[in-house]
């Protein structure tokens, strides 16, 4: 298995990677490889440039400001999983981190190079999703900033301008004492997620439901936030039967029907998932808020 | 089409300068173009690890990284992990000892793995080691003699790099950190 030919351009600057790709015909990104390589390999992909970003200054950062992490795109999967500004700020993120892929490929992967690929079922399209993220891009006329519920445009297609690049990700980070959880089912540790769960919760004063989101990856073409889901927990004390009734419309989102699950099977997950992903969300509230259990 | 550049490689603490076509990966470099054929090619799209190298002391799949990315970068390959042409590396007693290898096609994909992974965890549980071998598949051992081998392994070392026994057991100089 061998990559078809291309040229090779390894620019050394985010100018000189914008000038690159606005002037040069079919030509792919190369962050950390770890699918366009295989795509290359089995020449799923045919481009005539091959752009590589891995010399490129300054898109390898994790920095704290107002309320988030502004991550450059570059930062690979291991900078992210050992982290400790992401384990306190992003926890829901560190959970996910370490089912994304092997440390063979975190080493190399970025979280860039993730998001723009946009795997229906990658860990962190869903972590993006889950926290609101907001994209950077970059092109020959400047940056521009894209909403993540803006950012898939059809199956692993983002939206984004041919000549543009992907430079950071501003993540918000949820308030100290709010509970998270991410929960997938794949065949094995390392697998992309057949479906996943990652909520996020917030508590009042008397311990009710102040903010909470909900989102699961792996049924369609990008991950889905159950908004009325989100919406119905407000207000209301976190417990087993609510979760569990509230999971059960989770049973009536479109699902893919592929090798891998059945549509209905997919559903099947997507409920149950989402309902055990907000028991352990509330069982991580600070204070001890245990949700109610059912009997 | 064929374009070709001039790459500058540190292997097994060894200095090469070659020629490559730039669509060439690593894997393919280091065992075609410097004939070090203990790196094997399972899948050749990062699903067995069977081509795990350490790059700068980072476990990597050899067949997703282009030759021409790893130009002025350190690489340790199967073949670098022994002291001496007559010594093994703890690591690799572990693994004869405790059966971690039949056919050994997955060996130096597991070696450099675990390398890594004793380094960054001196004393791991079973799940630990379960979870660090994940991306590499055996089709013969079954897992277990491999497990086992690892935890050994995590023992000699500790013992090996105990205050006044001297060598760690760690090839320092070929694994950069």
């Amino acid at each position: 298995m061998k990559p078809p030919p291309f040229h090779y351009h390894d620019p050394r600057t985010l100018a000189d990677a914008v000038e690159l790709l606005s002037r040069l015909d079919n030509a792919k990104l190369l962050a950390g490889g770890q699918s366009l390589m295989p795509m290359l390999n089995m020449r799923f992909v045919l481009p005539d440039h091959v752009v590589d970003l891995n010399r490129v200054d300054g898109l390898s950062y994790i920095r704290e400001s107002d309320g988030a992490l502004a991550i450059g795109a570059m930062t690979r999967q291991r900078e992210l999983e050992f982290s400790d500004l992401v384990r306190a700020r992003l926890p829901l993120l560190h959970e996910a981190i370490l089912q994304v892929g092997h440390r063979q490929t975190r080493n190399r992967g970025t979280i860039g190079g993730s998001l723009a690929h946009l795997d229906p079922a990658a860990e962190l399209v869903s972590i993006a999703a889950a926290y609101d993220a907001v994209v950077t891009v970059t092109g020959p006329h400047g940056a521009r900033d894209i909403a993540f519920a803006e950012f898939p445009a059809a199956y692993m297609t983002p939206a984004i301008e041919p000549h543009e690049i992907l430079t950071a990700v501003r993540i918000p980070s949820w308030p100290q004492g709010h509970g998270h959880a991410f929960i997938e089912f794949s065949r094995r540790h390392g697998d992309f997620a057949i479906v996943s769960a990652a909520a996020l919760l917030q508590a009042d004063s008397a311990g009710r439901v102040a903010r909470a989101s909900l989102t699961l990856g792996g049924l369609g073409a990008a991950p889905v936030r159950m908004r009325e889901v989100e919406h119905a927990l407000i207000g209301e004390p976190p417990g087993d039967e609510l979760f569990r009734n509230l999971c059960e419309s989770c049973r009536s989102l479109e699902a893919v029907d592929d090798i891998h699950a059945s549509a209905g099977y997919r559903q099947h997950l997507a409920a149950v998932l989402a309902r055990r992903a907000l028991v352990k969300a509330a069982e991580r509230l600070a204070g001890g808020a245990a949700p109610r259990s059912v009997h | 089409m064929g374009d070709k550049r001039t790459i500058s490689v540190t292997v097994n603490g060894a200095r090469y300068e070659r020629e490559v076509e730039v669509r060439l990966t690593l894997a393919d470099f280091i065992r075609h173009h410097l004939g070090l054929t203990g790196t094997h090619l399972g899948c050749e799209h990062g699903v067995c690890g069977a081509c795990t190298i350490l790059l700068d002391g980072r476990s990597a799949r050899s067949c997703l990284m282009l030759a021409v990315q790893a130009d002025g970068h350190e690489i340790l390959t199967v073949e670098g992990i022994a002291p001496s042409a007559d010594k093994l590396h703890p690591l690799q007693e572990a693994f004869r000892d405790n059966h971690g290898l039949q056919c050994g096609f997955c060996t130096p994909g597991m070696l450099t793995t675990l390398l890594e992974f004793l380094r960054d965890n001196p004393d791991p549980t079973e799940q630990e080691v379960r979870i660090a071998i994940s991306g590499n598949l055996c089709r013969c051992t079954g897992y277990q003699g491999i497990v086992d081998a690892a935890l050994d392994a995590a023992k000699r070392l500790a013992s090996s790099s105990s205050p006044g026994s001297g060598d760690p057991g760690w090839a320092d100089e070929a694994v950069p950190t």
